[in-house]
């Protein structure tokens, strides 16, 4: 083999008296970091393998092992950083698109970071949540342009003595909504980029917690049905597993567009990774890779995106609410306008830091712009054309946190699509290989060895966990601003302030700079 | 070419005792329309018979189990889309994006069609007596049992079976009343519209399975590249044969007549057309 010039991004360093030679550690790494060699009886490591996802290191059961970023030092370069000439590297050797996973790793500014939250003090007062009811549940669909109620007078009636006079009957006829309990969803991922564990766990927790999972782009798995009355179901580009029983399945139907991190690019799932499970959800056979082509080739303009919204309807029977997702990109607002207007009961929007399974790193790293811009630019177009109740807005890309979470949704968010933060809570170390499908901790891979180290259960708990902790600190955030309802928060952008940001920064996110009243 | 004039149903007709419904679409929206034919169907009819469609999109959309659906007129865009299991005849031309998605059943069109026939369709037929347009049978796949075909009569705009994964595309090229890939008509010398290609550009590019017998011949810069031209073997030419026996049936050609041409056969060239493109 050619002499590869590539430096071991990591170090693996073990301490030879803790070591007991076990070989956990071997077992534990699917890129072969540790081997045991049995003529010594000792475990020596290839440092060049490791992709620095803390398996190892966490299940060693003696500490003997650490992970350390390489010390080997480059050349101090501010432009031919270590990176930089690593990647040049490793394309000189195979010739190929730089593949990567999850989300946008680059030091873009981060707007969550730039943006501080209002409290109520003396003149208005704050609210206990622990006290008071906190309203967190959101619908998500189209709203009606007005109301009509007819009045029923109940006089002469028998009544009970506590009821008023008359009736009220709802004259209008509602589109379908999604009822969440809060306002976090889990974001599409794939049986096949993720294992069928993961997708088990999200869609579990999803049904505990009173919110909804995402099938993503490959089908739905015939184990998952039950799970329909919290589920999304995808249709993409490919049609993966699409047909009539699936899109009655979910409780809403999502046309997939573009995601954050590849904006305006097609999806290739290696053959290696279509298992008999994959195969039968996707309904390709075992082996074959799947191809979503960048375009939907039914969709050519927004008229044409009105036909597939309709036609989703139709085979629904308008049961179901359409939501449509794109990228966040350059006209994300005009777009978003012509979505609702295209007939989109939601529109989702992915920011330029939401995650993949598999990403040309180019484009993950160069494409789209920040979920923050995206979410204020479309509200506040929205809100203009007097449209912006006529969808509901998701937005996802990255969200950290509650702050994150709570700061999209006073920007004009409805409510936010969460993906790399449950696979965090589910042992993801962010380590960004998920396209290799050697996920040591059982999630971005279909290896059965792999997958098993994954229990359902165990993942389940631990997303309902998230969920429940940044729903209290939602709860708490509210109370503090004095609001009850994270309704009267949405598009609420005076209860936002920045710091470290340009007047366009400001302007472009209709925030006032912090320090400046009301 | 002995012809016609009119499709019939090669398959067998629906039993007398099938009860059938009536519906007139005139001065309906396609909404009302499609209400009309869910409630039919709901009622257990099993033959439903449309007068006067004019544009009316989506019908049969999502329908599922054995039925038959007569179209009279045009339907609009999207007839049959995620369709799992009707027969639906159309006695006149369609309107784009038929079959799209769809995983079983059959579909007939007397006429010519317009674009996106058969996108990402997983199974059942859809026959074309005349034309189509662009984006013919993109991304048609097969898995198990389920087997898509698609059969043209006339000739296929651009990007016909663009990413192909499975399935089976045929194009006739018989274009015009008469004539047969231009053969002289009887009495005259005028060549009849010989001069019309089989298929437009960008013929099975990215394709990645399945395979596309065409009737005649395509320049090499048609063809994408990721598939290769090869001649029929026996087994393809039974399969064909079987394919176009049913088809000459249900549109009313002559077989014999269409089988008096070469076929060539596109198949491609790698199953996995992008799998070096990347590095690890």
């Amino acid at each position: 083999m050619a002499l590869s010039l590539v430096a071991p991004e990591f170090l693996i360093e073990r301490d030879d008296e803790k070591c007991i030679a076990c070989q956990v550690c071997v077992r534990q790494c699917a890129n072969d970091a540790h081997i045991y060699d049995a003529e010594d009886d000792t475990i020596c490591t290839d440092s060049s393998k490791c992709v620095g996802c803390h398996r190892c290191s966490s299940l060693c059961p003696t500490g003997a092992l650490n992970i350390k970023k390489n010390p080997l030092h480059f050349k101090e370069n501010a432009n031919w950083t270590s990176q930089v000439q690593t990647n040049i590297y490793k394309q000189a050797e195979a010739g190929g698109v730089l593949l990567t996973g999850m989300g946008n790793d680059r030091p873009y500014p981060i707007y969550w970071d730039h943006i501080l939250l209002n409290a109520s003090q003396v003149t208005n007062p704050s609210i206990d949540p622990l006290r008071e009811p906190m309203e967190l549940r959101t619908y998500l669909g189209r709203k009606p342009d007005s109301l009509k109620f007819k009045v029923k007078s109940l006089k002469g009636k028998r009544q009970n003595k506590n009821s008023s006079a008359s009736s009220v009957q709802l004259l209008t006829k509602l589109a379908p909504q999604l009822q969440i309990e809060t306002p976090i969803l889990f974001s599409a991922m794939s049986y096949g980029s993720i294992s069928y564990n993961a997708c088990l766990s999200l869609a579990r927790a999803a049904a505990e917690a009173g919110t909804f999972y995402n099938t993503g782009e490959g089908g739905l798995h015939r184990d998952f049905y039950k799970y329909g009355p919290n589920t999304i179901v995808q249709v993409a580009s490919g049609r993966f597993g699409v047909h009539s029983e699936y899109l009655n399945a979910g409780a809403a139907v999502e046309i997939k567009v573009g995601q954050g991190a590849k904006p305006g690019i097609g999806g290739h799932l290696p053959g290696e990774k279509v298992s008999e499970g994959i195969s039968a959800t996707r309904m390709i056979p075992v082996g074959t890779d799947a191809l979503s082509p960048a375009p939907h080739h039914d969709i050519y303009s927004i008229e044409d995106l009105r036909q597939l919204i309709y036609a989703l309807k139709e085979a629904t029977r308008y049961q179901k609410p359409i939501s449509v997702k794109i990228s966040a990109v350059h006209n994300v607002a005009p777009i978003a306008s012509g979505m609702v207007r295209a007939g989109a009961d939601i529109i989702a929007i992915d920011g330029f830091r939401g995650g993949t399974g598999a990403a040309p790193t180019v484009i993950r790293d160069n494409v789209g712009i920040p979920i923050e811009l995206a979410i204020a630019a479309v509200d506040t177009r929205l809100r203009e054309e007097g449209i912006r109740h006529q969808a509901s807005v998701i937005a996802g890309g990255g969200f950290r946190s509650s702050a994150d979470i709570i700061k999209a949704i006073a920007l004009g968010a409805d409510a936010v699509y969460i993906g790399t933060s449950a696979l965090v809570a589910m042992g993801c170390h962010v380590c960004q290989k998920c396209y290799t499908g050697k996920c040591n901790w059982g999630i971005a891979t279909q290896d059965p060895y792999l997958t098993k180290r994954l229990n359902p259960d165990i993942g389940a708990r631990r997303l309902v966990n998230l969920l429940r902790a940044w729903s209290l600190e939602i709860k708490e955030i509210l109370g503090g601003m004095g609001v009850n309802a994270i309704e009267s928060l949405r598009g609420n952008r005076e209860h936002l302030r920045g710091v470290g940001l340009s007047d366009t920064d400001l302007k472009i996110l209709g925030i006032k700079p912090a320090g400046e009243a009301w | 070419m002995k012809s016609v004039g009119c499709c019939t149903w090669g398959m067998k007709m629906p039993a007398k005792k099938t009860k059938s419904a009536k519906i007139d679409a005139r001065g309906l929206h396609y909404k009302e329309l499609n209400d009309r034919i869910h409630e039919v169907i709901a009622s257990g009819k099993r033959k439903i018979v449309l007068e006067n469609v004019s544009g009316h999109r989506y019908i049969g959309c999502g329908v599922k189990g054995e039925m038959d659906i007569f179209v009279h007129g045009v339907p609009g865009n999207d007839l049959a889309a995620f369709m799992d299991g009707p027969r639906i005849m159309v006695e006149g031309n369609g309107e784009d994006a038929i079959g799209n998605t769809m995983n079983a059943g059959k579909i007939i069109v007397c006429g010519n069609a317009g674009d996106v026939v058969g996108y990402a369709m997983r199974g059942g037929k859809i026959y074309i007596r005349g034309d189509v347009g662009y984006r013919v049978g993109i991304h048609m796949k097969s898995y198990e049992n389920q087997f898509p075909v698609v059969i043209v009569g006339g000739s296929a705009g651009d990007f016909l079976g663009e990413y192909m994964a499975g399935g089976l595309l045929v194009v006739l090229g018989l274009n015009g009343e008469e004539g047969v890939g231009g053969k002289k008509r009887q009495g005259t010398r005028k060549k009849v519209r010989d001069d019309r290609q089989i298929a437009g550009n960008y013929v099975g590019t990215g394709m990645h399975g399945g395979i596309i017998y065409l009737r005649g011949k395509v320049a090499e810069y048609q063809l994408g590249k990721e598939v290769s031209v090869k001649r029929l073997d026996k087994q393809d030419e039974a399969t064909l044969r079987s394919y176009l026996e049913e088809y000459c049936q249900d549109v009313g050609f002559d077989l014999k007549e269409v089988l008096k041409k070469k076929f060539i056969k596109l198949i491609p060239t790698s199953s996995r057309p992008y799998g070096n493109i990347y590095t690890y």
